[in-house]
């Protein structure tokens, strides 16, 4: 029998898609802007999930990676566009415009990012482990402002979006498709991490990291692992973000977007697969209605987020499924 | 490149230091004494900022714009503690991060929403301005000076309040045991909400007289409120004394090297590239330092309790 | 005798002015289960903990399966067959007890690091699992969180994860305390069985327990050990009755 939590995330799932096919009947094409934006925000989220549902690892500096991945694809465009090598030695290497190239380029560079900024990080927990990660993407932010080669504060433009092989990606619709499908992917991704052997060392070091290492396994390498997968997914999403957007510029990196991507996935509940996704729909849903209320809607929103902190634990899915977060 | 030169950009790093430790004074207090991660802190020093110069603006006098940037901002944070910060002491840090991120949203926005979104701009009082003459015939902006000697008294006064009052000795107290500071019979929800008003009143401060030297505009606080985190870090949590050297330190590290890093690498380098990779890199200075003490030391250059 | 398995060399320890461990030296051969006992605040715990790797010793070695292990941390040492419980138990509280011992099972299999395959239908690490909860009587709770067990159960999970490491010794930290007679009769049962798989080293405030279990029992009294020997012999020990066991009673549960 489907659990109430499983057939809430196959409405979501249905949902997410349902909206720009209407959108797309209807003609109004900015619903689907939005249906894409909810699954590349709910890609970050699912990877900030990993993190900080089940590794209990609150990082406020995802934007770092998610912010990297975006630079990757800018760069690599504008190189493209421009015809200009980004390396003529050792050996050289020209930009592209092509999506598949472009996505494990991202992948990679937010991982080591991860990689270099987690290993730091986890040498401490707690409060500190916040202020770290939140201090390290703040680094890379004041870096993308003061490096002047990529628009440094204003930003750089991506012409024209990237390319995928037998799609038209300037379609909304098709671009939207690919977003969702990468979505769905990092979800099942997810789900199959949380239920493997890994997803059981990583859950017990959220628990208790004493316990881990007194059985023989590292929490230290078995939380890195996972803040680098987590990395690579906020990275994969930064990418697709800066091709919706056409654009990346250092805002992609602030620390308002790591609060943003922290605001999905808790809005949604943590350790909840498709909570990142209801999250980011959620927000953007609460952006555009309160957006039409008042100019200041953050200020509803700020005053909203924190009544589900005092009042409402374990996030929109948690509450609609009924029960407590599960390990 | 001149000696008064760089004597101007030491006092600028050492005014800098001080200012950075008004705030991570004001943060490392609350976490030590209730534990709580506050990303709000930033608000506090914006509405110190704002109080400042709307008072000074209505009233025509600095000096009680200055008074009223210490009220504000400690009523805001006396009010924040009793309505908000007060239930989440008992939630995990998540919980903290959220809510108070939240209140960020809610500050930034309803100060914007008062004021408007164009920076505010306040006048320095007409006997701080103009230099001062220091010794070694170098002129220095008399404000800055102000401002390192008042973070010099509010220091040397935070350390006499923890070392000698009665509230310091609860502070102290609640630092180290907080169920025992219960049992003494000392009303904690009081203790607690003075607290947190202490710290805010001392971001305020900070806004206010670094909003007289630069500008006043919503979200000015949070740039701040993560360098003080980095002083946090260096110093080590909890530990007033590591706030206010890795304070100076921070301050001086990244003052100087803005200044000293582009001329280093002019040295050997064709001067727009010295001045990018010297910038660039200059930005990245007190991260860097950050990253090589969590390297060497996690707890801290003070830190003693592990994390 | 035989060649121990696990020897201290002069462990100190300590905390400001504390002395927590003053030149503990004692060893565990195969087969033996070694207790160590003394008044509380006498340093048990502290020995336990440099030994695991928690704490590390101002001074001194311990020598575990033929090297040094003075440099290895916590995990290193687990690898190598050290398996420990706690003073207060320390389990993953939102796992079931399965879940719990799994974890020790993929840890000494080296598997940790699989991502994909789902590990609640891998089903040699679920028997293997279930086996050890059967060997302590927990099977029926196998599928209970372990925050929602008694405290019983608690410890007797700490030891059903300990025994899936597969250990070349046990460290047990009173195991016992807050047991009730019943339970304690049926660990007393499991433990003596169990010193033929890997020697323990036994932390225990129970006497009883202690009497009956003990190969040989080594002292602690303000980090110093004040005598070691047959459970005959410390009976005996005049110093020890004076110290320790003189005020309590040594049949007296303490």
């Amino acid at each position: 029998m489907m659990t109430r939590e499983a057939a809430i995330s196959l409405l979501i799932a249905a949902g997410l898609l349902a909206a720009p096919l209407l959108g797309n009947a209807f003609d109004e094409p900015f619903v689907i802007t939005l249906a894409t934006k909810v699954a590349i925000l709910g890609l970050a989220g699912t990877g900030l999930n990993i993190a900080l549902g089940y590794g209990g690892m609150v990082s406020l500096g995802h934007a770092a990676f998610f912010g990297l991945g975006g630079y990757v694809a800018g760069i690599l465009a504008s190189h493209a566009l421009n015809y200009e090598p980004l390396f003529t030695a050792p050996l050289l290497v020209e930009g592209t415009t092509q999506m598949l190239i472009i996505w494990p380029v991202a992948i990679v560079v937010s991982g080591v990012a991860a990689l270099v900024i987690g290993a730091l990080s986890l040498r401490t927990t707690g409060v500190f482990f916040i202020m770290i990660t939140l201090a390290f993407a703040q680094m890379v932010y004041y870096f993308a402002i003061s490096w002047p080669a990529y628009g440094g504060e204003d930003g750089l433009s991506i012409y024209i979006r990237n390319e995928f092989p037998g799609l038209n990606t300037l379609n909304p619709l098709h671009f939207f498709a690919i977003c969702y499908v990468l979505l769905i992917l990092a979800i099942g991704l997810s789900f199959l991490l949380s239920q493997s052997r890994f997803g059981l060392a990583l859950n017990g070091a959220r628990q208790n990291a004493q316990r881990l290492a007194t059985v023989g396994i590292s929490p230290f390498r078995v939380k890195l692992t996972a803040f680098v997968i987590s990395g690579m997914m906020a990275g994969l999403a930064g990418a697709l973000y800066a091709d919706l957007n056409r654009f990346v510029s250092p805002s992609m990196l602030s620390w308002h977007t790591s609060g943003e991507i922290m605001v999905f996935v808790i809005l949604g509940g943590t350790r909840r697969l498709f909570g990142p996704t209801a999250g980011a729909a959620l927000y953007i849903v609460l952006e555009n209605t309160l957006g039409d209320v008042s100019e200041h809607w953050l200020l509803l929103l700020g005053a909203l987020l924190v009544a589900l902190v005092l009042f409402a634990r374990g996030g929109v899915i948690g509450i609609l499924a009924g029960q407590p977060r599960h390990a | 490149m001149t000696v008064s030169l760089i004597v101007e950009q030491l006092l600028n790093g050492l005014q800098f230091g001080f200012m950075l430790f008004l705030m991570a004074a004001g943060l490392t207090l609350i976490f030590g004494v209730m534990g709580l991660i506050n990303l709000a802190h930033g608000s506090f020093y914006m509405i110190g900022a704002f109080a400042c110069a709307a008072v000074a603006a209505a009233t025509g006098s600095y000096w009680v714009g200055l008074a009223a940037s210490l009220a504000a901002a400690a009523a805001a944070g006396a009010l924040v503690e009793v309505a908000v910060i007060r239930r989440l002491y008992r939630r995990d840090h998540l919980d903290q991060v959220l809510a108070t991120f939240a209140l960020i949203l809610v500050f930034s926005e309803g100060t914007r929403w008062v004021f408007g979104s164009f920076p505010l701009y306040l006048t320095v009082p007409d006997f701080l301005s103009g230099p001062v003459a220091l010794p070694g015939g170098i002129d220095y902006p008399l404000f800055r000076f102000a401002i390192i000697l008042i973070g010099l008294v509010i220091a040397g006064g935070l350390f006499l309040l923890i070392a000698r009052t009665r509230l310091g000795i609860r502070i102290r107290a609640g630092e180290s045991d907080r169920e025992m500071i219960a049992a003494l019979g000392v009303d904690i929800r009081k203790l607690y909400t003075t607290v947190f008003a202490i710290g805010a009143a001392l971001a305020g401060l900070a806004g206010a007289l670094v909003g007289t030297i630069q500008s006043v505009q919503v979200g000015m606080g949070e740039p701040v409120l993560i360098l003080a985190f980095v002083v946090i870090i260096i110093g080590g949590l909890g530990s007033i004394v590591g706030a206010l050297v890795s304070a100076i330190l921070v301050g001086l590290a990244d003052t100087l090297g803005r200044f000293l890093l582009p001329v280093a690498f002019d040295t050997f380098m064709d001067s727009s590239t010295a001045n990018n990779v010297g910038s660039a890199l200059a930005s990245m200075l007190i991260y860097i330092l950050m990253a090589l003490v969590l390297f060497l030391r996690p707890t801290g250059l003070f830190g003693t309790r592990a994390h | 005798m035989p060649e121990p398995i696990l020897q201290t060399e002069k462990l100190s320890k300590r905390f400001g002015a504390v002395v927590a461990s003053d030149a503990v030296t004692l060893d565990l051969v195969p087969g033996e289960i070694h207790a160590l006992i003394g008044p509380n605040g006498a340093g048990k715990s502290t020995v336990i903990k440099q030994i695991a790797g928690e704490i590390r010793q101002d001074s001194g070695s311990i020598r575990f399966a033929g090297r040094d292990i003075d440099r290895l941390d916590m995990v290193a040492r687990a690898q190598l067959g050290l398996a420990r419980t706690f003073q207060v138990s320390s389990v993953a509280p939102e796992f079931s007890g399965l879940q719990n011992v799994m974890l020790a099972v993929q840890s000494v299999e080296r598997k940790t690091f699989r991502f994909l395959r789902p590990a609640l239908k891998d089903k040699p690490l679920m028997t293997q699992a279930m086996a050890h909860l059967e060997r302590l009587l927990l099977d029926d709770r196998a599928h209970v969180r372990a925050g929602d067990m008694s405290h019983g159960e608690r410890r007797a999970l700490e030891i059903a994860i300990a025994l899936a490491l597969k250990p070349k010794a046990f460290l047990l930290d009173e195991p016992m305390a807050g047991m009730g007679p019943e339970n304690t009769a049926k660990l007393i049962e499991i433990l003596d069985d169990l010193r033929a798989e890997a020697p323990i080293l036994l932390v225990e405030h129970d006497m009883d327990a202690v009497f009956a279990l003990a190969d040989r029992i080594s002292v602690i009294v303000y980090g110093r050990i004040i005598a070691s020997g047959t459970p005959e012999e410390i009976r005996a020990n005049e110093e020890v009755r004076g110290a320790y066991l003189g005020d309590e009673g040594h049949d007296g549960a303490a």
